[in-house]
């Protein structure tokens, strides 16, 4: 089963290579979104929480500007089927998902990069809380964008949907890790900290299970 | 025909007894409500804003409950079910959310605040309108019925987290609430007997008027459906259940 889900994530990422629509869409929208903040910005410093506040913003829209590609890309070229009958539900989630962690992962660590580039007040005190976060983050923030967009491709309402049926979903993950990427600037200590790891992690396992127990329903039509 | 006459008695009760019995320092005729520091006239808003978060809760849960069945059975009974249930949490919804954003205003001195609970109902109303920009958005009934099944469980098992984070994230406000000391656990200290009657009363009142609507509701939705498919006429707009 891993074996086809490594192909099935090799074949997506050879064809995204191919056409690269989606890294430069992001790469765009990354660029779009933070310029837009600077502009609004002005000269002005911000403080430290809203600059942790607008990390997250930046990235939950870049993720819905770009991760329902996934699933709508296979709707839009018609095959859809001829997957349905060479894999398993649970064997296409899984390259599903693996791709859509790469792309989230690489967009992540850009928008981290450019914005301890580009903000002042980006400054982190407790480095491996902030890694933490950020890692366990993008898996949740992965594995319920992937679960959402296999929704989208089968409703076929491409665009505004996506995060409106998002949104809710996301919506404690985004709270707790906001709550700890600013716990990591204040250089909180793990300890203090524990209660909204725990959060985040358990937020990731009920995801992963529950997106894999009900995918088999949306996939078989 | 019984009942409708004894729940509309019922209701009609405990809408006149809520807002015309007068608040008191010390109760002593049966009719009296009793004084809660903090609270004061603002108070009598239980009997109409507990019952209606009360039934969204509950609409939320029944909703999710039909939706697990229809993926568990495949019967599109169960969906209407489903569907009238998350119709009528919407309407209970918005009712609780402006009846306790009114209540703020006099209560809090604003009609937002982010309170925990505010924020909960919030995402609560959120799943439901996404729910239904789900479900309006596909034609075909079946895959609507299971796409939308489908979402409602995803939603249902994020709400608890926002149960343990939000008292983290932001002090409660809300009467109940943990760290409330003056005006909290209200319905066991503060209430006399008369006013928990009545707060009891109106949560049975309003419980049953729940189910009666959802009763007609689910119906309505299998009678046109039935009907839909007898005349061959198709859904087209993609609305209803």
């Amino acid at each position: 089963m891993l074996a086809k889900s490594y192909a099935l994530f090799k074949k997506d990422f050879s064809s995204e290579l191919r056409t690269r629509y989606a890294i430069n869409s992001l790469a765009m929208f990354i660029i779009v979104a933070i310029s837009v903040i600077l502009f609004s910005i002005g000269n002005e410093t911000i403080t430290e929480s809203l600059t942790g506040g607008l990390f997250w913003v930046v990235i939950f829209f870049t993720a819905m500007s770009g991760l329902a590609r996934a699933f709508v890309s296979e709707e839009e070229r018609g095959t859809s089927l001829t997957l349905q009958l060479i894999a398993s539900p649970s064997t296409v989630f899984t390259g599903k998902l693996l791709f859509n962690v790469i792309l989230v992962f690489c967009m992540n660590i850009v928008i981290a990069i450019l914005y301890s580039a580009l903000f002042e007040r980006f400054v982190v005190q407790n480095f491996p809380l902030f890694v933490l976060t950020f890692v366990l983050g993008n898996i949740g923030l992965a594995v319920s964008s992937t679960i959402i967009a296999a929704i989208i491709a089968k409703a076929g309402a491409k665009g505004t949907l996506y995060p409106v049926l998002s949104f809710p979903i996301l919506l404690p993950l985004i709270l707790t890790c906001v709550q700890l990427t600013l716990s990591s600037f204040d250089g909180t200590s793990f300890d203090e900290a524990q209660f909204e790891l725990a959060i985040v992690v358990g937020y990731d396992v009920i995801m992963l299970t529950a997106s894999y127990m009900l995918f088999d329903f949306i996939w078989k039509d | 025909m019984i009942w409708k006459i004894f729940l509309f008695l019922l209701l009609a009760f405990v809408s006149i007894a809520g807002i015309a019995f007068p608040i008191v320092e010390k109760p002593a005729a049966w009719y009296e409500f009793p004084f809660i520091p903090g609270l004061e006239e603002n108070a009598k808003i239980i009997f109409f804003h507990v019952p209606t978060a009360w039934l969204t809760v509950i609409a939320f849960f029944m909703s999710t409950i039909f939706s697990f069945k229809y993926l568990r059975k495949k019967n599109l009974d169960d969906d209407a079910k489903a569907y009238s249930a998350a119709q009528l949490g919407m309407i209970f919804c918005i009712l609780a959310t402006v009846t306790g954003a009114v209540w703020a205003k006099f209560a809090w001195g604003q009609f937002w605040s982010w309170d925990p609970r505010q924020t909960s109902i919030f995402a609560i109303l959120l799943i439901y309108g996404a729910l239904f920009a789900l479900r309006s958005s596909i034609e075909s009934e079946d895959k609507r019925a299971t796409l939308s099944a489908v979402y409602s469980l995803i939603a249902f098992i994020t709400v608890p987290f926002f149960i343990f984070i939000m008292p983290r994230i932001m002090k409660g406000l809300h009467p109940g609430s943990a760290e409330d000391s003056n005006a909290g656990p209200i319905i066991d200290f503060q209430m006399n007997p008369s006013m928990q009657l009545i707060f009891f009363l109106s949560l049975i009142g309003f419980t049953i008027l729940y189910f009666w609507m959802w009763q007609v509701g689910y119906k309505s939705i299998i009678f046109r459906d039935k009907l839909n498919k007898q005349l061959i006429i198709p859904t087209g707009s993609g609305q209803g259940g």
